[in-house]
């Protein structure tokens, strides 16, 4: 929880992380399902490039990326080493031969293929993610999607008692210990034990949400009059740009793609 | 719960400017009528609430007494037209507000809760006052300048964009209260709104509920534990008897003079000129040999975060009951975790006098029960089981105390603390004390050296708070090391040998 506490966003007023969130999202969409449709290194190295190039548009330090975005890079890496081992493709130079191991020059091609085309569909999300509000979220669909504000807003408010449940799940062990009952080295005890701090967890849930409700109701949430809005979201010329261009991004790099001879479409 | 030592809030100086009408628009003034009002819930046989009668004029200002689990907090919720029909098994009589019926018009109504931590909604505390006025359809070029003023008018100590998750549980509170009244409600409903808060918390609290009632003027109808603090807002008490209705009504003066020693002796407390006196101190035998060493114990929660406790050194003896005292967030909690073995130390180690070399920390669980017990601040976080005596032979079974042993030390401990005749309930359907009880029966039954009491004593009754005061009593001159955090100055008064301060995190 530590880490999600401290807002990845370092600068607010930057170019992108001062969009609308709706903007951000289809913007981080379009390329990725694009990718989806092909197999090949071309597309994705556009894609990645230009995604790394918006990096400090985001208002986002490399070094609070790469505190966050870590997971994904260990994923790429291991998934790019599995494919060089275990893909069909082994022609080209042999460049280690151990029993049944063995890589080519095209295997290792073909596994940073693989990871090249995940870490491009990937990192769009990561960044729209790192530097979306969840407030502003709830604000822009309401307003621009007339999502209903129940679920809206219920579920930012169920957000906010996300670090109280960690809180909660703390103490549940400490009480646990306190009596005596720890898992140690016996699994079947451990699977015990967490299944008891779960249900534990979510009565407690139970009871802060109907709190929560009580609270929302006091406060004329259930009134069923029409709502204002405190914060105005808007979706202006700069939002349309910011899709725009992800939108040029994705034929650009589907066209280099088909250009160079390397698009490899799924469905074919 | 802290007492009469609570520090009344300021009284307002009569007819001053600075307490200037509210800079927006309140409801009507609606009275309040209750007419043969009864609830039960469904799946509960006794019913919440039953035959109440009475009547709140506008402007009046009114505390709600009586026994705790006796149907209070039914009441207010009903009156604020909070309850949900169905969760009810049956419901009597009406609850008429302003001429309709209770939650017809949630404009008329405001509610302040016992938990402010799950009463906010947003994460910014600007966000969390607008949300009532967004909900209220108010124009959005009047929203911030009310939300502005309505922070202000509860002393919010910082701007808008503070977050709500860095806030004391008192400036939460006042929070929930600026979230409340910037709606301008004609009637404020208070539902034990400090019982959660520390000393200073609750004073800042009352002293923004009188201002806004000075500038709203509205009706106030409150359930406070704190009677002492909460006297100067108000100038009617009535009392709810369990399932009896109102049985008495009028001034303070008035009420507390008549039926003071019954409500006492029910469990309320009873403020100062009508109640007993606190019990006389109870001192242990003098401290017997040193138990349990904590040396240089240092602790954070997060890398690069601030130490919640930093370089602590601290010793407990046999027959010495220690409290430790200190504001909200300045590491008396974590001192009490470290000491049990239950939370890693950054630095420095506790140990028992008996094994000097293993910092209590690594001890597997189930040695660490036999020789330490732990009441947490929250009874239910404590509960395993589904039965009563059930929950008191989990440690000694772990522990490995002999069965026989076991069970004779449950059935003790059952007839010690009251709770012979529950030992088949679900202990989370016990009232407030009876968890309180059995949660720290379960601290108890491997007879432990050391036990560690976390806030005890908080929202207990006046009956509840003077059995603890016993217990622990009666623990410590038996020869435990007692450790009690706790807010609670009339139990420190009560039983602590030596006070341990706590402040940023440094002990003194």
């Amino acid at each position: 929880m530590s880490v999600l506490a401290v807002p990845a966003v370092s600068d607010a007023a930057a170019p992108i992380a001062r969009r609308s969130p709706l903007a951000k999202i289809a913007a981080a969409l379009l390329p990725g399902l694009a990718l989806l449709a092909s197999i090949d290194p071309v597309a994705p190295a556009v894609v990645l490039a230009s995604t790394l190039f918006c990096v400090p548009l985001c208002g986002v330090t490399w070094r609070a990326l790469a505190r966050r975005a870590w997971p994904l890079a260990l994923a790429v890496v291991t998934l790019s080493l599995g494919n060089a081992v275990f893909t069909g493709r082994k022609g080209g130079e042999t460049l280690l031969e151990f029993g049944p191991l063995l890589l080519t020059t095209e295997s290792l091609g073909a596994g940073a293929a693989a990871g090249l085309r995940v870490a491009a569909i990937a990192l769009p999300g990561v960044l729209a993610i790192l530097t979306i509000d969840p407030v502003d979220l709830a604000d822009a669909l309401a307003q621009r999607l007339r999502v209903p504000a129940r679920f809206a807003y219920g579920a930012l408010a169920g957000l906010r008692l996300a670090p109280l449940l960690a809180a909660d799940w703390q103490t549940l062990g400490r009480a646990r210990r306190a009596r005596g009952l720890a898992a140690g080295a016996n699994p079947v005890r451990g699977v015990r034990l967490f299944a008891g701090k779960v249900f534990a967890l979510l009565v407690g849930a139970m009871r802060r949400a109907t709190r929560l409700a009580a609270a929302m109701e006091a406060r004329g949430f259930d009134s069923g009059q029409a709502r204002t809005a405190a914060r105005e979201q808007r979706f202006d010329g700069g939002d349309a740009a910011l899709v725009a261009a992800s939108a040029v991004v994705t034929v650009a790099a589907v066209g280099l793609s088909v250009f160079t001879g390397a698009w490899n479409p799924l469905l074919s | 719960m802290v007492g009469p030592e609570v520090r009344a809030p300021r009284v307002r100086p009569t007819g001053h400017e600075g307490w200037a009408r509210l800079a927006w628009p309140v409801a009507p003034r609606a009275p309040i009528e209750v007419r043969g009002w009864g609830w039960r819930y469904a799946g509960r046989r006794a019913w919440a609430c039953r035959g109440v009668d009475f009547r709140i004029e506008p402007g009046e200002r009114v505390l709600l007494v009586g026994p705790s689990g006796g149907g209070k907090s039914t009441l207010l919720h009903g009156i604020a037209g909070l309850l949900d029909p169905e969760a009810a098994a049956e419901v009597e009589g009406e609850i008429i507000v302003g001429g309709r019926p209770a939650g017809s018009d949630r404009s008329l109504v405001g509610m302040l809760f016992q938990d402010p931590e799950s009463a906010l909604m947003m994460a910014r505390a600007g966000d969390d006052v607008a949300f009532g006025l967004e909900n209220a359809g108010v124009p959005t070029a009047e929203i911030w300048p009310r939300v502005d003023a309505a922070l202000d008018l509860v002393g919010f100590p910082y701007s808008g964009d503070r977050s709500t998750a860095a806030l004391s549980g008192g400036e939460q509170q006042r929070l929930a209260l600026a979230g409340t009244v910037v709606r301008g409600p004609s009637l404020l409903i208070l539902d034990e709104p400090t019982a959660n808060l520390d000393p200073l918390g609750t004073t800042t609290v009352l002293e923004a509920v009188d201002r806004v009632l000075a500038g709203a003027g509205s009706t106030l109808l409150m359930v406070e534990h704190h009677v002492q603090a909460a006297l100067p807002l108000i100038e009617r008490v009535a009392v709810l008897e369990p399932g009896g209705g109102i049985i008495d009504d009028g001034s303070p003066d008035a009420v507390f003079g008549r039926r003071g020693a019954d409500l006492a002796k029910a469990g309320v407390w009873v403020p100062a000129p009508w109640g007993p006196s606190p019990p006389t101190p109870r001192r242990g035998p003098g401290s017997g040999p040193a138990v349990l060493d904590g040396r240089g114990l240092s602790a954070r929660y997060a890398a690069g975060a601030a130490p919640a406790l930093e370089d602590a050194d601290i010793t407990l003896h046999r027959g010495e009951a220690v409290a430790v005292t200190g504001p909200n967030g300045s590491g008396k909690s974590t001192l009490a975790l470290l000491l049990a073995g239950l939370l890693a130390p950054s630095s420095g180690a506790a140990t028992l006098r008996a094994d000097p070399s293993r910092p209590l920390h690594r001890w597997r669980a189930r040695e660490l029960c036999r020789r330490i017990g732990v009441v947490f601040q929250d009874p239910e976080h404590q509960f395993l089981t589904s039965r009563v005596d059930a929950e008191l032979m989990i440690a000694p079974r772990q522990a490995g105390v002999p069965a026989e042993t076991a069970e004779r030390r449950r059935d003790e401990l059952l007839q010690r603390l009251g709770l012979d005749r529950l030992s088949a309930a679900n202990p989370f359907t016990l009232s407030g004390g009876e968890k309180r009880r059995l949660s720290v029966a379960t601290a108890l039954t491997t007879t432990p050296d050391v036990v560690v009491l976390d806030e005890p004593t908080f929202g207990q009754d006046a009956r509840t708070w003077a059995e603890l005061v016993e217990l622990c009593a009666d623990l410590r001159d038996g020869g435990s090391a007692l450790l009690v955090v706790t807010h609670d100055e009339r139990f420190v008064d009560a039983i602590a040998d030596r006070r341990v301060i706590a402040d940023e995190g440094r002990l003194s």
